[in-house]
């Protein structure tokens, strides 16, 4: 009797084609999204020091505003911000590449996240340090070039490491933008050979292989730095 | 920070540190009450008290770490807190600050050493970024100055490598090094283990006798205040009760509130 053929299409691994698309998911991998990461963090971190600078200093109306301006970055979701700079932005006469947009994207959103982690080792430096900075009539340059800013590096390096990691992850956001970051060039595979699970799973592992091991790191270096 | 006034009141002149009715007040808790004080150059002198009694705070005012609440305090024949203006005296701004500043230094109860920086760092970066000086000749100093607070062997080494009485004797050397004119000594020995005091207070003493900087000195070492100071200023509640030389104020304290302060220092031995 010939019932109606049982769906048999449980989605398998097929190795042949998981070897054959890796080489072109790993390029994704090495050429935006880890290009991505590093250049957003450069600016996230330069940019933070920059608003926590300014916080700090109560510059009158440039703090306020830097302040309104890291809440609010703050409290909007990152493809909303994507959106709004790709695809608003060129109706004002700003316009953007994709590769440039993700990088500036995530780089001055966690800048509003490292400003306020540089807040935090700021605070952290005992008042005697600065009291020694006057008695020794350093110029205010000086101060935070090399007695503040070096110590609350050391301080604040866990959490800015944790916070690298966590935007590492939120580059596949960018598929939202079209940029052709790993997730992107996965979903692209897939959607031209209807083989979703090996371009998807070989991304999750190269994530895990990658975000693991810094994790582990990052706890290390926690441990070391508070025995310092 | 006082109004200015049409004149500058008169007595800038008259001695090398010179308040001028002082107050200073936090909130309502008056520290220090119209108080009036005169040093001369070269001059030693120890500032002795119960804690809360304003010793602290006239230290900390001429380091500029406080601001004032009304008064004048002359340093060299310049006002510290305020600066001429045609013919009247306004706050300084920070130019003003931090130029009276290069000609005092001070050492703090807790060293305040920078961590992040060797030891020789600690003496050479103020020299080179604030006054200027090139850096071999602030390096060359930097290293006779270590020598002389014994601690020539240490120069790259961080602060939390040394013992406390080692990193005040740095912290000694890193005020030296800004060539001061006035030295401000905040209660220097009191976060020591006993046996590592010796070797701080021998420093000092060194100073005191062979140096012409003029000191002003909060201590408990009450034999060390004896030895150095030229004179010793009994204080409370914000006023000088009683002054004179280490001799008299000693041994022959002439107030009830100095002979209670005093025994009950001395008697704690």
């Amino acid at each position: 009797m010939t019932g109606l053929p049982l769906v048999t299409e449980v989605p398998t691994w097929d190795m042949d084609f998981a070897l054959e698309i890796l080489p072109d998911i790993l390029h994704a991998f090495l050429r935006y999204t880890l290009v991505i990461t590093a250049l957003a963090t450069l600016l996230a971190a330069v940019l933070g020091m920059v608003f926590a600078v300014i916080r700090y200093s109560r510059i009158p109306i440039l703090s306020h505003v830097t302040t309104g301006f890291v809440q609010f970055t703050r409290a909007t979701p990152i493809p909303v911000q994507l959106f709004f700079v790709y695809y608003l932005l060129p109706d004002y006469g700003i316009t953007i590449g994709a590769v440039t947009t993700g990088v500036l994207v995530l780089g001055v959103h966690y800048a509003c996240y490292f400003a306020e982690v540089y807040r935090g080792g700021i605070e952290s430096i005992p008042p005697g340090q600065w009291e020694a900075c006057t008695a020794l009539s350093l110029p205010q340059q000086t101060v935070w070039r090399r007695v503040v800013l070096p110590q609350a590096v050391r301080k604040i390096l866990p959490s800015l490491g944790n916070y690298v990691i966590s935007m590492f992850k939120e580059v596949p956001f960018l598929v939202f933008i079209s940029v052709p970051e790993m997730v992107t060039v996965a979903r692209g595979i897939g959607g031209d050979s209807f083989r979703y699970v090996e371009p998807l799973t070989i991304c999750g592992i190269i994530y895990l292989l990658a975000s693991y091991p810094a994790s582990v790191a990052m706890r290390r270096l926690e441990t070391r730095l508070e025995h310092a | 920070m006082s109004t200015p006034e049409s004149n500058p009141p008169p007595g800038g002149e008259k001695s090398f540190i010179h308040f001028k009715d002082v107050i200073k007040e936090y909130g309502d808790l008056r520290v220090l009450d119209d108080l009036c004080i005169d040093i001369d150059a070269g001059e030693k002198v120890t500032l002795i008290g119960p804690s809360g009694s304003g010793k602290t705070t006239i230290l900390r005012l001429l380091m500029t770490l406080e601001t004032l609440t009304a008064g004048y305090i002359w340093v060299d024949g310049k006002p510290l807190w305020h600066q001429h203006k045609g013919d009247r005296l306004v706050p300084a701004d920070q130019k003003h600050l931090r130029e009276m500043r290069k000609q005092i230094g001070m050492v703090f109860q807790h060293f305040n050493l920078f961590p992040n920086m060797t030891v020789l760092e600690n003496l050479t970066e103020a020299p080179v970024r604030s006054l200027g000086r090139p850096k071999e000749e602030a390096v060359a100093r930097a290293r006779e100055l270590l020598d002389r607070v014994g601690l020539a062997e240490k120069e790259s080494a961080h602060p939390n490598q040394l013992s406390g009485g080692q990193q005040q004797r740095v912290a000694i050397a890193r005020a030296l090094a800004m060539d001061p004119k006035v030295l401000l000594l905040d209660e220097v020995t009191s976060a020591l283990d006993p046996e590592l005091i010796a070797g701080v207070l021998a420093v000092l003493r060194e100073l005191a006798e062979t140096t012409d900087i003029t000191m002003l000195i909060v201590t408990h070492e009450m034999h060390f205040a004896r030895d150095v100071s030229d004179r010793v200023m009994m204080f409370d509640k914000g006023k000088i009760v009683e002054e004179g030389p280490p001799s008299q104020i000693f041994d022959a304290p002439e107030h009830q509130r100095t002979q209670d302060f005093l025994s009950a220092v001395l008697g704690a031995r």
